[in-house]
């Protein structure tokens, strides 16, 4: 029968159509369907039936551990009586080398009797220029920068706004741990294996302590896991 | 997966597979035979192919074509041989029925009036290729139909890939480059000056008041004289479609020459979004070249990453783990998926359907891109890929649910039901059948001169798969059928591309068990390092893009840390030249959707 194919065609619609009234009323005793968390993470796993839309700026999809939007600079958690909290960040430049549009350049500390300090005077990144392409939270030996889950950054200023030097890049370990919960366990993990084998390679007595070890979840979570 | 209403074609039957006796060997012993003394063999150390001279190139050309076999032209690249004194062009030769590696020509010119005899009269999918050698290395090539720039614009001076043509801001010859900002003193142009204004002109020179004699080539080759019916005043006219359209896939141009409504003669015209990828390419390290790779096909990163992964492995030597082997075989086939999905959505759009099926197949889109998004941390800009393996494994969780679990209802549930679900909507529509069967019809020999390659070519009949013709990663392990469809119209290409992906689907279903079982296993061989050092010498890794054969030719010098040439075979370019062979005598409407069955993306076309 000629026209078969558009009917068809249209029963999909319309059942597409449908769904979403009836998933509408599924959730209405439940919270509604729009502006609740719940039907929000159902409507965006594989169970989600109709029209997936997302109400942004009222819903705000959850964004994963591994989301890579604009780099920030890890510090300590700021202690009492502190002007500024301590930098992980050693200025070895790392970064900055492998950074593919090399958008960040960094002045390195200076010590008074002209020796390098492990600490940068100046860190800035062009954020204009940044890919969000992780490499130099993937390459840094220290743990020191790493990618941040802000994606709000609407402004009033094209020009200087966009440079963002080392006090706006600087944020707290502890938001890190928030944002990256696992990501963050793994790495202190790695970090306490690392101290304990320096420990043991200056003659530690191996009965002394045991050795820690990383998890298989914990390894998942950090880059490379290569043999050797 | 079979009660579809359209049949499918699973059928290998045609498709080259190599077996023992090398068809590359075959050709070498031959070609030696019938040209002695004119052939030689690349001498430098871990460089492959015959260097012949330029007077006999298009003889050797045509006895490889038509007695050898090797039918097939993917790739011609310029090489600029600086220390040498010489430039080189390196042309990529496969046999579409015996499969196999490639017969690699190259020829050296001197570097200081670089004359080559164009290939085009042998296969004219070489045509796009050598204009883009013209523009941007200057090589001229002696007897080709129309040598403009192509990616350049006219009037550009200047021939941009050569090695003593400095970028602009990046002139310094040591790399990689210091700080863009030396100091930290930023400033921006519009500073500098009272009007505000952030473009330099040379000294003397003035913009107002210059004729520039732009497109006057390019119109004079498509707009035919004034043609008289009898009793009747006609005209021809020469229009503009594009480069700002809803339906050119990007910025994209092509002027057309039209009878009324029938085509007569079409041109395209590209380079409106060239970003200087492969000379960038030159000035990163390797490792740095991996997100670049992305915005290439911008819709299939995780693919672009693969081929260019594979060729610096094969500058390297490096072996891959056998998980990394099976997670990068997964998300290349769920990138075949999304592009396709991509890919018929819009051309349903260009046909008019507008947006309907495009946002219903991205439904499966979207939670195609969530994992990838949990996995690598983005969802198209992936940079998932390393030498030697992958960054990361995979995660434990997508959108609160174990991954292994979401892949399972993924692949075996969801993904078929939204395929099923555009059978039923579409490929039996009859808006559809009546505008696609028998459009643009695309010849197996016109296809195979044409260099066309993926759907496009075997949608025309000619069953050439790069994963089963010459097989990375894990391919020969797994059970598929290269999809075929025999009449090369429009709705062929359709098809074709729903075939692919029931396809990759099955991939998907063999490579689960095996990711299950691989759990826990290393994802990468070696240290992580960000300055590696290759052995050197030329790679050209392949692999099959859900758009067609994307190869990477990448050549480096021992122990170098970036590349010396780094050249993208871009399959979305490539499958633009038959475009207005295609069209000639179809209308204006069809112009449209014989583009969209290409499928381009361009920021593959001009890199």
């Amino acid at each position: 029968m000629y026209g078969a194919g558009l009917v068809k065609g249209l029963a999909v619609t319309m059942k597409h159509f449908v769904a979403t009234y009836l998933d509408d009323i599924h959730w209405l005793a439940r919270g509604g369907r729009y502006y609740n968390d719940e039907a929000l993470s159902v409507r965006q796993s594989l169970k989600g039936r109709g029209a997936i839309t997302v109400f942004y700026p009222e819903e705000k999809l959850a964004v994963p551990e591994r989301f890579r939007f604009i780099p920030f600079l890890v510090t300590d958690d700021p202690q009492p009586g502190e002007t500024w909290p301590h930098d992980w960040c050693t200025s070895c430049g790392i970064c900055a080398k492998v950074c593919p549009p090399q958008c960040i350049w960094i002045v390195r500390g200076k010590l008074p009797n002209g020796r390098p300090k492990p600490e940068p005077e100046e860190f800035f990144i062009d954020i204009d220029i940044c890919m969000n392409c992780g490499l130099c939270s993937e390459f840094c030996p220290f743990d020191a920068i790493k990618m941040d889950h802000d994606y709000e950054l609407s402004g009033y200023n094209r020009t200087t706004a966009h440079i963002h030097d080392k006090e706006r890049l600087s944020k707290p370990i502890s938001y890190w741990r928030e944002i990256a919960t696992k990501k963050a366990e793994a790495e202190e993990a790695a970090r306490e294996l690392a101290k304990a084998s320096k420990g043991k390679r200056k003659g530690k007595d191996e009965e002394d302590s045991p050795s820690p070890t990383l998890s298989e979840t914990q390894a998942k979570q950090l880059y490379y896991r290569g043999e050797g | 997966m079979t009660d579809t209403t359209i049949e499918i074609q699973e059928t290998s039957e045609g498709q080259p597979v190599p077996d023992d006796i090398d068809p590359v060997e075959d050709a070498t012993v031959a070609l030696n035979e019938k040209f002695p003394g004119e052939i030689t063999p690349d001498s430098r150390e871990r460089f492959s192919g015959l260097i012949v001279s330029p007077e006999r190139l298009v003889e050797i050309a045509e006895y490889l074509r038509d007695d050898l076999g090797f039918n097939y032209l993917s790739s011609v690249t310029g090489v600029d041989l600086i220390e040498d004194n010489q430039m080189e062009v390196v042309y990529h030769t496969y046999s579409i029925q015996k499969g196999g590696g490639a017969i690699v020509l190259k020829v050296q010119v001197d570097r200081d009036d670089p004359v080559v005899p164009t290939l085009v009269p042998v296969w004219p999918g070489a045509d796009f290729q050598e204009r883009e050698i013209w523009d941007l290395f200057g090589i001229r090539f002696e007897g080709h139909p129309d040598l403009r720039r192509i990616l350049m614009w006219e009037g550009f001076e200047g021939h941009p890939m050569r090695k003593d043509w400095k970028e602009p801001f990046f002139e310094s010859e040591e790399k990689p480059f210091g700080s863009r900002w030396p100091g930290g003193n930023v400033s921006r142009a519009e500073e500098h000056n009272p009007f505000g204004k952030n473009v330099q002109y040379p000294s003397g020179w003035l913009p107002d008041g210059v004729e520039f004699e732009v497109d006057t080539e390019l119109y004079a080759g498509v707009t035919v004289t004034r043609d008289a019916t009898p009793g009747l005043k006609t005209d021809k006219v020469t229009v503009n479609l594009g480069p700002q359209h809803p339906s050119t896939h990007g910025v994209f141009r092509m002027v057309v020459t039209l009878d009324g409504e029938t085509v007569v003669e079409l041109k395209p015209v590209m380079g409106y979004l060239h970003r200087n990828h492969e000379k960038i390419g030159e000035r990163n390290s390797f490792i740095m070249n991996i997100p670049y790779t992305d915005r290439l096909d911008y819709l299939c990163s995780m693919s672009n990453n693969h081929g260019y992964v594979l060729a610096v492995e094969k500058l390297l030597d490096a072996t891959v783990p056998e998980r990394a082997e099976w997670i990068r075989i997964l998300m290349v086939e769920l990138t075949r998926f999304v592009n396709h999905a991509w890919a018929l959505g819009f051309l349903l759009n260009d046909l008019g359907a507008l947006q309907t099926p495009m946002l219903y197949l991205y439904i499966e889109r979207e939670l195609v891109l969530d994992f990838f998004e949990a996995t690598a941390g983005s969802r198209m800009m992936c940079n998932y890929m390393r030498f030697g393996g992958l960054a990361y494994d995979l995660p434990e969780m997508v959108r609160d649910q174990p991954t292994m679990e979401f892949l399972q209802e993924l692949i075996h549930e969801r993904l078929p039901k939204a395929l099923e679900q555009l059978d039923t909507y579409i490929t039996n529509n009859e808006i559809v059948r009546t505008r696609c069967i028998g459009v643009g019809v695309l010849t197996p020999e016109d296809a195979i001169a044409y260099s066309t390659a993926g759907p496009v070519l075997r949608a025309s009949g000619v069953p050439y798969d790069v994963r089963k013709a010459e097989p990375y990663s894990y391919y020969d392990k797994l059970d598929f059928d290269t999809a075929v469809r025999y009449n090369g119209d429009i709705y062929d290409r359709y098809v074709i591309r729903i075939d692919e992906m029931w396809q990759s689907l099955r991939i998907l279903r063999q490579v689960l068990p095996m990711l299950k079982e691989t759990e826990g296993a290393p994802i990468i061989s070696g240290k992580p390092q960000y300055a590696i050092r290759v052995k050197g010498g030329d790679a050209y890794g392949r692999v099959e893009n859900p758009k067609g054969e994307l190869g990477f030719y990448v050549t480096a010098k021992s122990r170098a840390s970036n590349p010396d040439r780094y050249h993208v075979r871009a399959p979305s370019f490539i499958n633009l030249t038959p475009l207005g062979h295609m069209l000639k005598g179809y209308k204006v409407a069809d112009i449209v959707a014989v583009l969209g069955s290409i499928d381009i993306v361009l920021g593959e076309v001009d890199r």
